[in-house]
């Protein structure tokens, strides 16, 4: 049993924290009605009015939002509050298309701040931690976001943000950091670093717990964070289209996320029918808010797949959890006709010790044909002299991913440091196939 | 033993060129390159003075070079010279790796083994066979 941030929410019996998200999802489909033109129209095209929600599910009547229909929306259109309400913008990266633009009340932003410092309270930390933000601050909602957690919590923050690793690692000593916040491969780039400069983070830091979210992470390269930093891994699930990180964070007991329930109303749907489907099967993720003010969403597809475990857990927190995403519908790739997840490719390399933590996968074609090289390099220590083994690992890691994958992928061994180190989002995916238009 | 430098290359064109520069702008000379190729890497094996100062200056630029103890045999040139060399390695059991030859003249030529195993020079010498010493052949 860990120390919550605000127990009586966190712990609430189930019966009565539905009742209260009933009352919420009332009032938040309503305030998206009234005020939002994008959800008047589709309400009433769907023939579903506020006034028909009774229970939770009469929400599974309304139509779905998308990230396209923010993107139509650009910048304001789907602000429910008018510019002296709006405390603060946020933006997606905007790398495929047109950005989408957030914004948040003042009770917005408490309630995010309160919704990330719940995840501080679960890696035990309190208003004695100093956390480290070593997420990119600005317009990208991880810096901020766990900023905020870390002074509702009452923390030490040190913000940071993201770059000049080496600085990272000098504060992290110095400043006897307990609670480090940024991606997995962040985390990574800054334990290895760590390590280069001549300290052991594990041992020699202060550090005991890392919060990381904002990209996917195989278990196994959890496994290498954990240990060369010697903490307590924290995965932390959000966006910026429905509030940034914090919307669910992982407990010590592990197995799942815990969403912030009193917050958000969390569904899974076929991503093909758009069906509701039961506690446990793999879906998309939908979220509606349910205390949200400037941008309310009613049914917002995530494109993330996972499923709800809705068993009670040991921590105490009556809040269900997410399992750990398997991949983004848009992430996947279609290879030959085969759905492969970058995730999967990674849970392989990372089975090879030899075999460094950072890849690329380059996607080209070859008549047509889909081609998939995947670049890695090899650990420094490892020996390079031998052809041979080279030739042997290279072939032993590409069975490796036929079995796992069912397509082919061709093994490049690349140089040290050809690998573009990441210092916030790594972008592990090149695709360089025509697209048919 | 020798001291070989080794240097992981991608096969990408004046890949070569640039590691024996970075080699060159340290002042470290040469004596000896050999190359084993695949389809996408090769690896450069080097005889060059003060080998472990050539791997950190070509480590500091980037490369992917190491060290790698080789075994080097003074062979008489004549017929039968390898041939009985790598006869005795089979008979006595030594795994060969890679071997090449290099620096043949008049009488004799020089044959490098990367051969599995610690005790290799120790049962060549053993066996009257001319190991070469490094400072016959680079500057340490």
């Amino acid at each position: 049993m860990g120390e919550y941030f605000q127990p009586e929410i966190e712990t609430m019996p189930r019966e009565q924290l539905r009742a209260r998200q009933l009352e919420d999802l009332k009032w938040s489909v309503k305030h998206a009605y009234d005020n939002i033109e994008l959800y008047r129209e589709r309400f009433d095209e769907a023939g579903a009015s506020p006034d028909d929600i009774r229970t939770l599910e009469d929400l599974q009547r309304f139509p779905f939002v998308v990230k396209q229909d923010m993107r139509d929306a650009y910048p304001f259109g789907m602000f429910a509050l008018g510019n002296e309400d709006v405390a603060r913008i946020h933006a997606s990266s905007g790398t495929t298309g047109q950005a989408t633009v957030v914004g948040h009340s003042k009770r917005d932003l408490e309630n995010w701040g309160d919704c990330f410092a719940r995840g501080i309270a679960m890696v035990g930390g309190s208003a004695a931690s100093t956390v480290q933000v070593s997420y990119g601050y600005g317009l990208f909602t991880g810096g901020l976001g766990a900023h905020s957690g870390a002074e509702a919590m009452g923390c030490t923050v040190i913000p940071t943000s993201s770059g000049n690793t080496k600085r990272q690692v000098q504060m992290m000593r110095d400043c006897k950091t307990d609670i480090l916040a940024c991606t997995p491969s962040y985390a990574l780039l800054i334990a290895d670093t760590a390590r280069e400069m001549g300290y052991d983070p594990a041992t020699d830091f202060a550090i005991s717990a890392g919060i990381f979210g904002a990209e996917p992470c195989s278990e196994n390269m959890r496994q290498e964070i954990s240990e060369k930093l010697g903490i307590q891994y924290c995965d932390v699930y959000g966006l910026s289209e429905i509030m940034g990180p914090g919307v669910a964070m992982e407990c010590r007991e592990r197995g799942g996320l815990h969403i912030a329930e009193d917050q958000f109303y969390c569904e899974i749907v076929d991503p093909d029918t758009g069906e509701v489907l039961p506690d446990g099967e793999w879906g998309e993720l939908v979220i509606t808010t349910l205390t949200r003010e400037c941008c309310p969403m009613i049914r917002y597809r995530t494109r993330d797949v996972t499923r709800i475990v809705s068993e009670p857990c040991p921590c105490g927190r009556t809040h269900r959890k997410i399992d750990r995403l398997r991949g983004r519908t848009d992430d996947m790739l279609i290879i030959r006709g085969v759905n492969v997840f970058p995730s999967q490719i990674e849970q392989v390399i990372t089975a090879f010790p030899e075999i460094a933590t950072q890849y690329q996968i380059v996607l080209s074609t070859k008549g047509p044909l889909d081609v998939i090289e995947l670049q890695v390099e090899t650990e420094p220590d490892y020996p390079i002299d031998e052809v041979r083994k080279l030739e042997d690992l290279k072939r032993r890691l590409q069975a490796e991913l036929k079995s796992n994958l069912q397509v082919n992928v061709d093994v490049r061994i690349v140089e040290p440091k050809t690998i573009e180190r990441s210092m916030g989002k790594a972008k592990r995916v090149i695709d360089l196939r025509e697209k048919e238009s | 033993m020798i001291s070989q430098l080794s240097i992981f290359l991608q096969n990408k064109k004046g890949h070569l060129a640039q590691a024996v520069s970075a080699i060159a702008d340290a002042g470290i000379n040469m004596h000896a390159l050999y190359l084993a190729d695949t389809q996408d890497f090769g690896v450069a094996r080097i005889f060059c003075d003060t080998p472990e100062a050539a791997a950190e200056t070509l480590a500091a630029a980037g490369f992917k070079a190491s060290v790698t103890p080789v075994v080097a045999v003074r062979i008489p040139n004549e017929p039968g010279g390898l041939a009985r060399l790598l006869r005795f390695c089979d008979e006595a059991d030594m795994n060969i790796e890679y071997a090449y030859c290099f620096g043949v003249q008049q009488k004799s030529a020089i044959d490098v083994l990367k051969i599995d195993g610690d005790d290799a020079e120790a049962k060549l010498a053993d066996a009257g066979f001319h190991v070469v010493a490094p400072d016959e052949i680079y500057a340490a």
